[in-house]
């Protein structure tokens, strides 16, 4: 058997929330055993899509992460369920077993993700199962990549380097939604939100005109980013690290040189920087 | 038992049905035989791009099992308790009393003996009704079909209905560049090839198209923007909020306060002209009236030029902002995206909207508009499209049961009285209505400037009012005085026939359950609406036409429409003439085919069966770009079959009365030489009611944008869509109830001690509604950014036109006036509210 993924990348994504409607569709009331049982009306969202929204008028970034289970090689809801109510798949999905699982509320509460969910009625947890019952019955891919018009959510074989997620995967830089819990997702990540830095140079003396081509510096923590301003006088640093201190620079030829500190525990939005006459 | 597929579609596309021991389980995007398809492939670039195999549907379609089984249908025929034809009608109670079940027999019995009654006591004209629009799909069962050849029979008033969403281009572009008969939006044509071979440059312009999807074409074009951004194409974004668009795209967000596009318009003319970095062989060849234009726009008639520094005054952009995009504008092949099927953002829907939507062809015509990389276009229509197998779309006639050749009958209706929608309830209310125009004026330009009176002489005032969907408390203007005219005694009798309970079912004294196009057959073609927007199905990557299979029994007590109208007929022993001599809806819809192309390419037997048909392109596709041919003064070579003079000598002219672009409109010349607010040159007015009306700026100093909502489609699938109330785009839960989001600027929340997720108060002279409150960097300040066509209305006083409404229907606070004093559009992003926390 191969191993499947799901790929997201969260740069094409545009929340329109097909994935999760798709999803519900497929699950609401309808009886998948034995690898998922019917889900309840409310309160389940076994496709999720979470809003981020960056920076500060008018320097402002919105994007949607599709946030699934992201079936885990080092899956603790595996290691916490008992009589292997929790299995791996040979192809990679992480499949809650309806019947054994009954009753075992830490299965629920292991996962940080937080992607399982508790059914009061039927006494179980549920949770993405990657549209495991259509792929057996010979659909190419889950309702949630069926459904999505953007291209954000790839599907397909990871052991074959020619299949178009492979290649996608080649590409891209690939990143865990969240690294640090070192779950080992098999569900992948492109584009996941860091920090924005962003500002408007702006010439004291020619304020009626954009102030295109100044140089900016981003410089601390080991690293040194540059950008040039744009035709509008903007500039944005995207998918900088969080919570570190950075020297930013802006210097523009015949303009007296301006820098500050800057700290990335949150977005960074300068507003206008006035450059004075050197 | 096993699962049954059946095809159906939908107003954003075509779907599989699976239904399991009666009842749908599962609705999926049409699943098609992957041969079915050939996908066309555009190259640019050194690139070849080409649509996944796939219709990719709006968010809601998903949720589609939801609204069939919802709660809020109307079950059963009912009838208000406090209402008897034959004694008290108590029409005061309309909005308040409560109702009760009553058999078909007795609702069919009661409506048409009150049709009886007015019609032999007031004549026809006493008759009026109008339907909402797209609530399902399907030629057979759409509104122009059965409704319009029941009230044709009754001889009654139709209702003009008013271009509600893009009115500037209806009422103003078409001065400038023609195309009427496509009502002001200009032809789609091959604008995805031209973009992706062409274009440097995207300008969206009060458009947000991830968002309103070229209407009925789901997000079939989202993949179109992806590629235009992976190629580098630029990406500029001028609207007060940063749309969903936007937010996919990236790219500059301009942000003008509410009302000032056109001063940021014409500030960019002045830079070209200053620099003089206009196609001037293009505006000296191909349009007239630029020495009247350039006078106005250097400030020599009125000594205020429009410099950028001139319109940051007004917009609040800044001058170096508005340069630059000048510069870049005239430098780049830039697309302007703000018409074809795109002007749902807001600057055409405002007063003197049509001097906005003026602009917008004149500015592009200032650049070359047909040149290579300069169309207007949505972004949402034009992929390469087989238009020569036709296929009748509802709006045509031939798509109509009420007019169509596929019919052995048709009724003639002799009343030339009407009614304007925006303006029913003070005809009903005042009993006299005047305004120019002929509704959707698709026929010439002329129809702009017929003029209407209501009562029309020998015509009576209306007594009787069907309403067929009912929702424009929640998208027409100042609704509130829709409760009013429902609660006057001049409406004797209200009819509401529906499938689910909307803002006006309420106000019915007769209430009749409608079903869904899953619950009975039908025929169409998707995104195919043909008439006016002839071609529509260019915003898909395929053409689908699908023969909608009855996939359930109506539900509860419902009945199909068509049934409907037939009981009814019969109670007034006219139902042979209703149903054509006794066809049936499959009828129908085999009769629909047979005048179609269709049967030279597959059977009826195999499309029954099959449940869709594809066309796809021709081998020998030829690209036509819009306009390219005007550009190159060449005669017309686009099959815009809707043009009058594409077939004739004057083939290579536009649409205007001179045949070029008109910064100077002949046509207003003409009709109104003196219209100081459509004048015969465009103009930046300000508007009636925004920033420089300082009394009323003072007491509601914020500006209300209302959008087309994202995740809903006009009032449908809101309220009646459960699983939509957990998108927080749509509506957010809060203490056990779906709120509809206003969207608020930090600046101008904490100033008022707004916070995120608090329950707020908008409100006006005209009324009051609560929201809850989003707080967002993504809106300028002083903007409130809340979408229109909420359907559910819930007054606290239920019945009370003053009421506060908890339900999200901003439209109750929108102004009434329309654009400017000949021109019947509506305006209701040119709104003043203050904002509150609501602590009650």
């Amino acid at each position: 058997m191969t191993r499947l993924g799901l790929l997201i990348d969260v740069t094409k994504c545009s929340g329109c929330h097909n994935c999760f409607l798709a999803c519900r569709d497929e699950y609401y009331d309808n009886d998948y055993s034995p690898y998922s049982a019917p889900q309840p009306l409310d309160g389940q969202f076994w496709m999720q899509v979470k809003e981020v929204e960056r920076g500060s008028y008018p320097k402002v970034k919105l994007d949607y992460i599709p946030t699934p289970c992201v079936h885990c090689d080092d899956a603790p809801c595996i290691a916490i369920a008992a009589d292997n109510a929790v299995y791996k798949r040979e192809d990679g999905f992480v499949i809650i077993d309806p019947v054994k699982a009954k009753g075992q509320k830490d299965i629920v509460n292991s996962c940080p993700y937080r992607v399982i969910f508790w059914n009061k009625e039927l006494d179980i947890p549920q949770k993405c199962t990657m549209c495991a019952h259509r792929l057996d019955q010979g659909d190419r891919e889950p309702r949630c990549v069926e459904a999505c018009p953007t291209g954000a959510l790839t599907f397909g074989d990871l052991d074959d380097p020619n299949s178009t997620i492979s290649q996608y995967m080649a590409e891209k830089k690939i990143e865990d939604f969240h690294p640090e819990f070192g779950t080992k997702p098999t569900v992948k990540y492109v584009g996941v939100p860091k920090r924005l830095v962003a500002g408007e140079v702006v010439r004291a003396d020619k304020r009626g005109e954009c102030a295109e081509g100044a140089k900016i510096t981003l410089e601390g923590d080991g690293v040194k980013l540059e950008t040039a301003s744009d035709s509008y006088g903007d500039f944005e640093f995207e998918g900088v690290d969080k919570n570190k201190t950075y020297k930013l620079t802006v210097s523009l030829a015949g303009y007296a040189t301006l820098s500050c500190d800057i700290s990335t525990h949150t977005d960074v939005n300068l507003g206008e920087i006035v450059l004075e006459r050197a | 038992m096993a699962e049954k597929v059946f095809a159906n579609l939908t107003n954003s596309g075509p779907v599989s049905v699976y239904v399991k021991d009666g009842k749908i389980v599962r609705v999926r995007p049409l699943v098609v035989e992957p041969d079915d398809y050939k996908p066309w492939v555009i190259e640019a670039g050194g690139k070849k791009y080409s649509p996944p195999k796939k219709p990719t549907l709006s968010p809601y379609i998903h949720a589609e099992r939801r609204r069939i089984y919802s709660d809020e249908r109307i079950k059963y025929p009912m009838k208000r308790v406090d209402f008897d034809p034959d004694g008290e009608r108590n029409p005061q109670n309309r909005g308040k009393s409560r109702y009760e079940r009553i058999s078909w027999d007795e609702a069919a019995s009661i409506v048409a003996k009150e049709i009886k009654r007015v019609r032999e006591t007031y004549g026809g004209s006493a008759i009026s009704g109008i339907t909402s629009s797209h609530h399902n799909w399907g030629i057979v069962g759409y509104k122009m079909g059965p409704f319009l050849r029941f009230m044709n029979m009754l001889e009654y008033t139709p209702v003009l209905d008013n271009p509600d969403s893009w009115e500037g281009w209806h009422w103003g572009a078409s001065h400038t560049y023609g195309f009427f008969w496509r009502l002001g939006m200009p032809e789609p044509y091959d604008c995805l090839g031209d973009a992706l071979q062409n274009a440097e440059q995207i300008v969206y312009w009060s458009n947000d198209p991830d968002s309103t999807r070229g209407t009925y074409s789901g997000q079939e074009s989202s993949l179109w923007r992806q590629w235009l951004k992976e190629k580098g194409v630029k990406m500029v974004f001028i609207d007060p909020f940063h749309n969903y668009t936007n937010a996919v795209m990236g790219g500059k967000w301009i942000a003008p306060r509410l009302g000032t596009d056109t001063a940021i318009a014409m500030a960019i003319a002045y830079v070209w002209i200053e620099e003089d970095t206009y196609n001037k062989e293009y505006v000296a060849n191909r349009t007239i009236g630029f020495d009247k234009f350039k006078p106005y726009v250097m400030g020599e008639t009125d000594g205020v030029p429009k410099t950028p520094e001139w319109a940051e005054e007004e917009s609040g952009v800044s001058a170096r902002t508005i340069r630059t995009l000048a510069r870049e504008w005239a430098a780049k092949r830039t697309i302007l995206s703000g018409g074809s099927r795109g002007g749902e953002g807001g600057a055409c829907r405002t007063a003197y909207g049509t001097e906005w939507a003026r602009m917008m062809v004149l500015l592009q015509a200032m650049q070359g508009l047909g040149g290579p990389g300069r169309s207007i276009w949505g972004t949402t229509m034009g992929a390469p499209n087989d238009t020569s197998t036709w296929f009748p779309g509802y709006g045509e006639p031939d798509g109509r049961m009420s007019m169509s050749k596929a019919a052995n009958w048709l009724p003639q209706n002799p009343t030339k009285q009407r009614l304007w929608r925006l303006t029913v309830p003070e005809s009903i209310l005042d009993g006299h209505t005047e305004w120019y125009g002929e509704g959707f004026c698709g026929k010439s330009l002329e129809q702009q400037f017929t003029h209407f009176e209501y009562p029309m002489e020998g015509h009576s005032e209306i007594k009787m009012w069907y309403r067929y969907g009912g929702s424009f408390i929640g998208t027409m203007s100042d609704t509130n005085n829709w409760v009013r005219m429902y609660q006057s005694p001049k409406l004797e009798f209200v009819v509401n026939q529906d499938i689910w309970w909307q803002s006006e079912t309420r106000f019915a004294d007769i209430i009749l359950p409608a079903c869904t196009n899953f619950e009975r057959d039908d025929i169409g073609e998707w995104a195919a609406i043909g008439g006016y927007t002839v071609h529509a199905s260019s915003g898909c990557n395929y053409r689908y036409i699908v023969r909608e299979q009855k996939c359930i029994e109506p539900l509860w007590e419902s009945k199909s429409d068509y049934e409907i109208f037939a009981l009814v007929a019969e109670k007034m022993g006219r139902r042979d003439e209703f149903t054509d001599g006794g066809k049936t809806e499959l009828d129908w819809a085999k009769a629909f085919f047979d005048i179609s192309d269709l049967p030279k390419y597959i059977s009826w037997e195999e499309l029954n069966e099959k449940g869709y048909h594809i066309v796809n392109i021709r081998d020998d596709y030829k690209p036509t770009p819009s306009m390219r041919w005007f550009y190159e003064s060449r005669d017309c070579d686009t099959p815009d079959t809707g043009n009058p003079k594409r077939l004739t000598e004057k083939k290579a002219e536009l649409g205007t009365f001179s045949g070029l672009i008109e910064f100077e409109s002949v046509s207003l010349k003409q009709y109104f030489p003196d219209d100081d607010e459509r004048p015969v040159v465009p103009r930046y007015i300000p508007s009636w009611e925004g920033h420089h009306t300082t009394e009323l700026f003072e007491k509601y100093p914020l500006a209300l944008m209302s959008p087309h909502p994202r995740m809903s489609f006009h009032c449908h699938y809101d309220k009646h869509t459960d699983w939509l109330n957990d998108i927080p785009v749509h509506r957010i839960k809060k203490d056990g109830f779906a709120w509809w989001p206003a969207r608020i600027n930090p600046v101008d929340a904490c100033v008022r001690g707004i916070n995120n997720n608090d329950i707020v108060r908008l409100y006006n002279d005209r009324g009051s509604v609560l929201c809850i409150a989003v707080v967002t960097d993504r809106v300028r300040p002083g903007v409130i950014h809340s979408y229109a066509s909420a359907a559910h209305y819930d007054p606290l006083q239920p019945g009370d036109p003053t009421s506060i409404d908890r339900g999200g229907c901003v439209s109750i606070l929108t102004p009434a006036r329309m654009m400017s004093k000949n021109v019947p559009g509506m305006t209701p992003n040119s709104c003043l509210i203050e904002i509150e926390k609501w602590e009650a």
